[in-house]
């Protein structure tokens, strides 16, 4: 008589991240969801100044192709202290170019925790949840929460007027266009990923009723879902 | 013969000189203080985040809303479930002395009462306010029913 074979454990299902620093603060950010990474002097001549934005975290914009993109002050947007940025992440599928300090370090992370609702303000828009590395917890952001579409309403309407001079102006942070733009941050290069497809892991969430005092682990995390291993191109991201 | 009224369990907690009690049902563990995670956000109750059993547990300090004032020192985190209409979350709540575990008879709190009083007790001579922590910690606002005057008033302007 044959055992039946043991179920197979479920393998373990990771996202790769970037933690990286807004005026000292330690954030994270999905690294499926950071098309490029640029050194905030290479954004020196193709960013356009926006004369009256009517938002603080907002004072440029950078043309590419079709799109522009809207460089936002980190600081400001999480209300820190000033702090000179030395980065700037191209944010996928948002019009957001983010500015930072800098890296910290790429890393994986396993879980990813709702925010506490205990939290009820703006924060809910800027974070997908908050993990823990290292016996840390690190607020994972958001990409699209850097600009709601009331904010995108108001910097596209301050733009319209000078839409030609945008147009004609500076132009050299042309998607794809490595020969005009300056070297980037990383050697070779911007940091570029060039996976479309962004590797979400769903938010572990809570059952709803805790069934014990003792608190070990009462609250089953409901399962994640997690991207293929090949989601994200390795080939394309910094070793 | 008449029936006893039912005594319930509450433990007493310590802000500064008060005590304040909570359904014992609610809580889940008293914890020594750890670190505590700030990061960025607009919830002012919410004074960070604490690593607990591997889970993230928020820091509601309701000594400012309870004593009028913030607590200097802290002796120990009392983490209790916080409901919500999605579910039951661990909140960690400051305390500045031993709890305890008591059986005493709940009097109801009464209209005039705060939103954060769910009942009264008496214990030793004192009496003791019974915390109702939906009301009193921070969560999501629940949606107002549109009143249907002001709903025909935004037809009427559309």
């Amino acid at each position: 008589m044959r055992l039946p074979s043991p179920p197979k454990a479920a393998p373990v299902r990771t996202e790769q991240i970037i933690l990286f620093r807004v005026s000292g603060q330690l954030f994270a950010v999905s690294s499926a969801s950071v098309q490029e990474v640029r050194s905030v002097d290479t954004l020196a001549g193709a960013a356009k100044e926006i004369a009256q934005a009517g938002l603080r975290k907002v004072r440029h914009v950078v043309q590419r192709g079709e799109h522009s993109f809207y460089v936002v002050n980190g600081a400001m947007h999480f209300g820190l202290q000033p702090f000179p940025p030395a980065l700037v992440f191209v944010l996928r599928r948002t019009r957001t170019a983010l500015l930072i300090d800098g890296i910290e370090k790429m890393t994986t992370m396993t879980r990813l925790q709702a925010l506490p609702q205990a939290f009820c303000n703006d924060e809910r828009e800027w974070y997908r949840g908050v993990t823990a590395i290292d016996q840390t917890v690190v607020p994972v952001v958001k990409p699209e929460g850097f600009l709601t579409p009331d904010e995108l309403f108001l910097l596209d309407s301050s733009l319209e007027p000078k839409d030609s001079a945008i147009q004609s102006g500076d132009s050299t942070l042309q998607s794809g266009d490595s020969t005009s733009a300056p070297p980037s941050v990383f050697e070779g290069g911007s940091f570029r990923s060039s996976d479309p497809n962004e590797s979400a892991m769903q938010i572990a969430t809570f059952d709803s009723s805790v069934s014990d005092s003792e608190g070990a682990a009462p609250l089953g995390s409901k399962g994640a879902v997690f991207p293929q291993p090949d989601s994200t191109d390795p080939a394309s991201l910094p070793q | 013969m008449s029936p006893q009224p039912d005594s319930e369990s509450f433990v007493l907690l310590r802000l500064a000189e008060r005590r304040f009690a909570v359904a014992a049902g609610d809580i889940a563990e008293l914890v020594a203080p750890s670190r505590i995670f700030r990061f960025p956000h607009h919830t002012k109750e919410v004074e960070g985040v604490i690593l607990r059993r591997g889970r993230i547990v928020p820091v509601c300090d309701v000594a400012a809303r309870l004593i009028g004032k913030n607590l200097r020192s802290r002796r120990f985190y009392l983490i209790a479930q916080r409901r919500y209409n999605t579910g039951t979350e661990w909140i960690a709540l400051p305390v500045t002395g031993d709890c305890e575990l008591i059986s005493a008879e709940m009097i109801p709190a009464s209209e005039a009462d705060l939103p954060h009083v769910s009942g009264w007790l008496s214990h030793n001579g004192d009496v003791i306010e019974v915390l109702n922590l939906n009301a009193l910690t921070p969560g999501p606002i629940a949606a107002q029913p549109v009143v249907p005057d002001e709903a025909l008033q935004h037809e009427a302007h559309s």
